[in-house]
């Protein structure tokens, strides 16, 4: 058992309607006339198409190759026909664009072979590719390849497993911990192998006793595995950092892994997908979403990746006034603008909406700095400073008051009696300041291949010079008559002496005038010098944008 | 279009407002029950003045109107003003003391939300400097009848020193300085004292207490702010009084005196022009708080909250900014 509980700053209770989607348990939802999977696999990487249309496939079988270190392969949910290749839209907030392979299922729903995979008969390294090529993503948050973050194997004291599922309205986890709480837990077991933890927990929101119950009950089954902990009902609890605060007490900062902490996070439907792979040989083809909301029959669904959004809509019976939808939770989703979305690996929840379930937010008043925000911020941020900087558009200050810990998480809009669309603002300067590095970026470079262009023409120069030089003393040489039998010798060497001494005055004039730094800060106003040492820390950049 | 988050939990800024109200409905009763009843007359007038006002104004800067009245905030400006004024004055103070705060102090600076000074304060010293005489005229609890005090606020004959008496504070700092008595004598002298403080006043703090109380409850105001005002004006008043009893007063005396209570619940605890992070709130009210002490006991002014307020105010962006919470993650702690 854990000692204690911890706490995290902030955060707030809204209603949960949970109850009405969690009744029901989780039916398959029938076959989409056509499926839609996208290779795209996460903002970062895109698998390469293994096929042609007109080309028959079977459930499970590869249809796209992960490329580079993030990627995952790409499988067909269900057998059936290729029928093209077409560009797709996808449910993210960055509203990506990506190529879809197009599938006509033929009813048959036919597996391909499959094989239990011994995870202990071989390397670590070949089951993490094992799981790469199932295309195992992390299917609570934004979908990180699990393969990634089961890391060397090394330095993990505590696995933690997410089963809070703190969003309102959102019960697919809820569901599956009630319905398949021993596959969870026996992929709980695999990642706990593999990751090499001491201790693995699992947090559950005390909401869901059901959920708990049935995990308990099951981890009699893995004697000594787990703790199944309940944990206080406060949003955003399920966050992966405030869960592992919760959990553990270790607090892990923006752009910082929690590997670099001993901790990993784990969702529990990504457990489970484990499970599938290693012990069924099935690769991620489906997960559990929730369909709820403004619904006559709100419920959880198995559902194929790939299937379009609108083809599952009618499972629920939407009511009437519906006028949009929404993916994700009330908090942290997004308008769905276009229904022939495909549903994702990480497709938790499609909500109806309507004008009196999600009223248009009242008129924004000016902020009273009440201080409301700040209480509700589980980063123990000042929303209502980095309100006054970004309507200023000072980014830059925004960003000395660490803007970009903001988790986006909502509760501070949430709170604000002045209905400020708090983390509207956050997201235009963090746009803003992500714009201006890009912009930064690319004059960098513009400038690097100038100064590169110019080096390499005075290094011309001076080889040409130094080859002439050469020449007319060989000549010189030979007109004196003194040849010797190492003639050819000593004529390669002063050019070789010559083009070695261009090299090193190349190389000063690089070391003494590294970059030409300071034009770029005064081209850009504002350009705070936090911009300015990310600028110069290209790899700490990259880990901020992965986490 | 609409961005996430789609739901808001149901606060507005008008029903914050609403309770700050409803939290100075106990004090206005002990008020009227037991100093002035004048005082619910005062209310209508500067109430009336400031929706006035507020919606010239509002026209004037080409503003919507209907949001920012009913949002309740330019009411509690003008309680606050009449709650710190004396209630025996003529009607056309009031007025002018709720003009300069919603014109002057909250609009020029750009509206609710902008003013970096605390608008009842700023309309208190502005007063007290232009009309030294008419503030200072604090009715004796309970001695003048409802018809002469409306009278005198709306433009009677006055007679002053027939009827005014000194505040509890005046009466002490005279008594002290003047003729050079002890606290004990002073207490016994006069009938301006009550058991703790004023006579008759000592109800309204305990009024403003309840209200802040309830304040606390609905989370409106977080304890920062009194706890520091109330510990620190007590801490303060309590080595003095320790260091020599016959000279300075006891603790209890300055926080039941005067606006303390007032003050330290709805006064300081404005979130426009006060400070706002956690340990920025207890500077603040401290601050105030010995301030306001050192003005009470050796300044020229009786009551030194008003502009122990405004001196704090200049402080707050410094105050703020020095106090940035850490940041979850970057506390360095770890288990
Ligand atoms: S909750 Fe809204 S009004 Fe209150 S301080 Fe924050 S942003 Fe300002
Ligand atoms: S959205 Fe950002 S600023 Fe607002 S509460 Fe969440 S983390 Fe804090």
């Amino acid at each position: 058992m854990i000692a204690r509980l911890f706490n995290f700053h902030g955060g707030i209770k809204p209603d949960s309607h949970k109850n009405a989607s969690a009744a029901p348990p989780i039916a398959a939802a029938p076959l989409p006339p056509r499926l839609t999977i996208p290779l795209r696999q996460s903002v970062r990487s895109v698998a390469r198409c293994l096929v042609a249309p007109g080309q028959r496939v079977l459930k499970g079988e590869r249809i796209g190759a992960g490329e580079g270190p993030l990627g995952t392969d790409v499988h067909a949910s269900t057998s059936g026909t290729v029928v093209g290749l077409a560009p797709c839209a996808m449910a993210h907030a960055s509203s990506l664009d990506t190529l879809a392979v197009v599938i006509e299922p033929d009813g048959k729903d036919e597996w391909i072979e499959r094989r239990a995979f011994d995870h202990r008969a071989v390397p670590r390294e070949a089951a993490l590719r094992y799981l790469s090529a199932c295309g195992i993503v992390g299917m609570g948050g934004a979908g990180f390849p699990t393969h990634i973050k089961l890391g060397n194997g090394r330095g993990i004291e505590t696995l933690i497993i997410n089963g809070a599922e703190c969003e309102p309205w959102i019960t697919c986890d809820d569901r599956l911990m009630r319905e398949r709480a021993a596959e969870i837990l026996s992929g709980a077991a695999i990642l706990h192998e593999l990751i090499g933890a001491r201790r693995t927990l699992v947090g559950i929101e005390d909401n869901k006793p059901e959920a708990i119950r049935a995990m308990r009950e099951a981890a009699a089954g893995f004697p000594g595995l787990v703790d199944i902990v309940a944990i206080p009902t406060r949003y955003p609890a399920g966050g992966e950092k405030q869960l592992i605060r919760v959990l553990t007490g270790i607090e892990i900062a923006h752009g910082k892994l929690g590997t670099e902490f001993g901790v990993q996070c784990f969702n529990v439907g990504t457990a489970q997908a484990v499970h599938r792979a290693i012990h069924h040989g099935e690769p991620l083809v489906s997960r559990v979403v929730t369909l709820t909301g403004n619904v006559r029959r709100p419920g959880n669904y198995e559902v194929l990746v790939g299937t379009p959004v609108e083809t599952l809509l009618a499972l629920a019976a939407p009511k009437p006034d519906t006028d949009r939808y929404l993916m994700g939770g009330p908090m942290m989703g997004i308008t769905i603008s276009d229904l022939s979305v495909p549903i994702g690996k990480t497709s938790n929840c499609i909500i109806a909406a309507s004008a009196a379930l999600f009223p248009p937010p009242p008129p924004e008043l000016p902020c009273i700095r009440c201080g409301a925000c700040a209480r509700a911020c589980p980063a123990d941020l000042q929303p209502f400073e980095l309100y006054w900087f970004s309507r200023a558009k000072n980014v830059g200050k925004a960003q000395e008051y660490h803007l970009f810990d903001c988790i986006e998480c909502g509760s501070c809009a949430f709170v604000c009696p002045s209905h400020i669309p708090l983390v509207d603002y956050f997201r235009f300067s963090k746009s803003e300041i992500w714009a201006r590095e890009r912009e930064l970026k690319a004059s960098d470079q513009a400038r690097e291949r100038f100064e590169f262009r110019n080096y390499r023409q005075e290094r011309e120069k001076e080889e040409k010079a130094a080859k002439l030089a050469a020449k007319a003393a060989e000549t010189r040489a030979k007109l004196s008559g003194s040849a010797t039998p190492t003639d050819a010798a000593t004529g390669d060497d002063p050019k070789k002496a010559l083009i070695a001494a261009a090299l090193a005055r190349a190389r000063q004039q690089v070391a003494v005038e590294p970059r030409n730094t300071d034009t770029p800060h005064a081209g850009v106003p504002g350009a705070s010098p936090g911009i300015a040492s990310r600028r110069e820390q290209p790899d700490l950049h990259d880990s901020d944008a992965t986490s | 279009m609409i961005h996430s988050p789609y739901i808001r939990k149901p606060a507005s800024v008008q029903s914050v407002m609403l309770a700050v109200l409803l939290a100075l409905l106990p004090g206005v009763t002990a008020y009227v029950m037991q100093v002035a009843a004048v005082v619910v007359v005062n209310l209508l007038i500067a109430t009336v003045t400031a929706l006035v006002a507020e919606a010239l104004i509002l026209t004037l800067r080409k503003r919507p109107i209907a949001p920012a009245l009913s949002d309740l905030s330019a009411v509690v400006t003008a309680w606050l003003v009449v709650l710190c004024f004396p209630p025996i004055l003529p009607w056309w103070v009031t007025v002018l003391g709720v003009l300069i705060a919603i014109v002057a102090v909250k609009h020029l600076y750009g509206g609710l939300g902008q003013n970096p000074f605390n608008p009842a304060m700023v309309a208190y010293c502005a007063m007290i400097v232009a009309f030294p005489s008419l503030m200072s005229q604090w009715p004796p609890a309970g001695q003048i009848d409802f018809q002469t005090q409306l009278d005198l606020v709306l433009g009677g004959a006055r007679q002053l020193d027939a009827i005014t008496g000194a505040t509890a504070l005046d009466a002490m700092r005279t008594g002290l300085r003047t003729s050079g008595a002890s606290v004990d004598s002073v207490l016994q002298q006069s009938g301006t004292f009550g058991a703790v403080g004023g006579r008759g006043w000592e109800w309204l703090a305990l009024g403003y207490l309840a209200g802040g109380l309830f304040m606390l409850a609905r989370r409106i105001i977080t304890w920062h702010m009194p706890v520091a005002f109330i510990a620190t004006l007590a801490v303060v008043s309590g080595i003095f009084w320790l260091a020599e009893p016959a000279r300075f007063a006891p603790p209890l005396f300055h926080l039941a005196s005067g606006g303390a209570m007032l003050a330290a619940f709805f006064i300081v605890t404005d979130p426009v022009s006060g400070a706002t992070t956690p340990r920025g709130k207890l500077i603040f009210a401290a601050g105030v708080a010995v301030i306001a002490y050192l003005i009470r006991v050796f300044g020229a002014f009786p009551e030194g909250i008003a502009f122990a307020v405004l001196l704090m105010n200049l402080c707050v962006p410094l105050i703020d900014m020095k106090t940035q919470p850490a940041v979850f993650g970057h506390r360095g702690s770890r288990p």
